[in-house]
């Protein structure tokens, strides 16, 4: 029965799941999903965890059999896989702008840079009031993926979407 | 020694190392000193529990005899444990549990920088990944000794007692016996001597910055390898497996 379906149909319907902790952007935005392919008659879903830990994985893998179990396909397989290493680089423009209209500023550069070591803390632009008076409260957010920082102007906090 | 027996061996010294530390870590969850170093410390843990997860997955495929991270994380006793001594230490106060990772974070970074290079593709592809994360933790722990050596006279003091209890094994990260011999000859891992170096240069670096004094302390602390552990240890494993050795096929 699988077969009725291309990899593109299934792409498409699998962008219907959004991550779980930041539910406005989905798993395809993310480039949490990588590849879908038909290995005899079984329907393989590659997927890429954006950090080791990450506690999202296991519920997007349900997510996605359940998605496909919804259109007849019982034969699914979920692959993590680490090469290549996810990267802030692969969330979409899109997904950016979907990030900071729901409150979290998106990641602002390509990866991590040379200053991490020792590095300070850059100028965010508030995702609520636009300004750049902000501050790093903790490296550290309400999710492996996001550090916490706090408006100097609208007073607010905010979580950032770390490079990675 | 086949090379299968020498990458097993070698992937429960990273993998336990990691679970250890993040069990550790993870004790801090509701007793951090600030709300947000409480949740830093349990994302840390996290990244540490997640990495001995495709360390441990990995070592019982090579090892092909049906055991998965669950039976290698909560079916083996200390003895049978790779963790370095320095990950199984307590946690002590704050300023303790930070010298405790910024001297581990500091020999991760250097070990996987060099492990991404491995000729091992699986080896390679957990190393990335974690180098990343290291990079996030190191710049953490580098921040707190300098706010704490640099800090008030107590933080200050508090920070040179927990380094200077920990300096006796810190050596021992930098051992290598015949399993590293074979697995560098194979262009799988490092030589350790090399992360001595930088590891040195860096903490010397920091300990600099921090206004903190070298320990002079020459006392070496060893043994792991061979699964000699500190008393500390098996308390950690009894409370870590618990539930898992109570209820073996429980699932939730």
């Amino acid at each position: 029965m699988s077969t009725v379906y291309s990899q593109q149909q299934i792409f498409k319907l699998l962008s219907e799941i959004p991550d779980p902790e930041i539910p406005v952007i989905n798993i395809i935005e993310l480039g949490i999903l990588r590849e879908v392919k038909f290995v005899d008659e079984v329907c393989v879903v590659v997927i890429t965890p954006t950090y080791t830990g990450c506690p999202a994985m296991k519920v997007i893998e349900d997510d996605i059999k359940i998605k496909l179990k919804e259109i007849g396909i019982d034969k699914v397989k979920v692959e993590l896989v680490l090469t290549p290493a996810w990267t802030t680089d692969w969330i979409s423009d899109v997904a950016k702008k979907k990030l900071r209209a729901y409150g979290i500023a998106p990641p602002d550069h390509s990866s991590v840079d040379k200053k991490v070591l020792l590095g300070k803390a850059r100028d965010l632009k508030c995702p609520l009031c636009g300004s750049i008076h902000t501050e790093m409260i903790s490296q550290f957010g309400s999710t492996a993926c996001k550090a916490l920082y706090r408006c100097l102007d609208c007073k607010e906090p905010f979580d950032y979407f770390k490079c990675l | 020694m086949t090379l299968q027996e020498a990458k097993f061996e070698y992937l429960l010294r990273l993998g336990d190392s990691s679970l250890i530390i993040g069990h550790r870590l993870s004790e801090w969850c509701g007793h951090g000193p600030i709300l947000e170093e409480d949740i830093a410390l349990i994302n840390i843990a996290l990244d540490f529990v997640g990495n001995a997860t495709s360390l441990l997955t990995y070592a019982g495929q090579v090892e092909s005899k049906g055991r998965d991270e669950d039976a290698l994380a909560f079916m083996r006793g200390e003895r049978e444990y790779r963790n370095l001594l320095i990950t199984e230490q307590p946690n002590g106060d704050y300023a303790n549990t930070i010298a405790r990772q910024f001297l581990f974070d500091t020999y991760m970074f250097f070990l996987y920088e060099e492990l991404k290079n491995s000729k091992d593709e699986t080896i390679a592809a957990i190393a990335v990944k974690t180098h990343k994360e290291i990079t996030y933790h190191l710049r953490h722990t580098s921040e707190w000794m300098l706010r704490l050596g640099d800090g008030t006279a107590e933080s200050h003091e508090r920070l040179q007692n927990g380094l200077n209890d920990l300096w006796m094994f810190t050596s021992e990260m930098f051992e290598m016996d015949e399993v590293d011999a074979f697995l560098i000859k194979e262009g799988i891992v490092p030589d350790l001597n090399k992360i001595k170096a930088n590891w040195e240069k860096r903490v010397f670096e920091v300990l600099a910055e921090a206004t903190l004094q070298i320990p002079t302390t020459t006392f070496k602390q060893k043994g792991s390898k061979e699964g000699k552990h500190s008393e500390h240890l098996g308390f950690l494993l009894a409370e870590m497996q618990y539930v898992h050795r109570a209820y073996p096929r429980a699932k939730w």
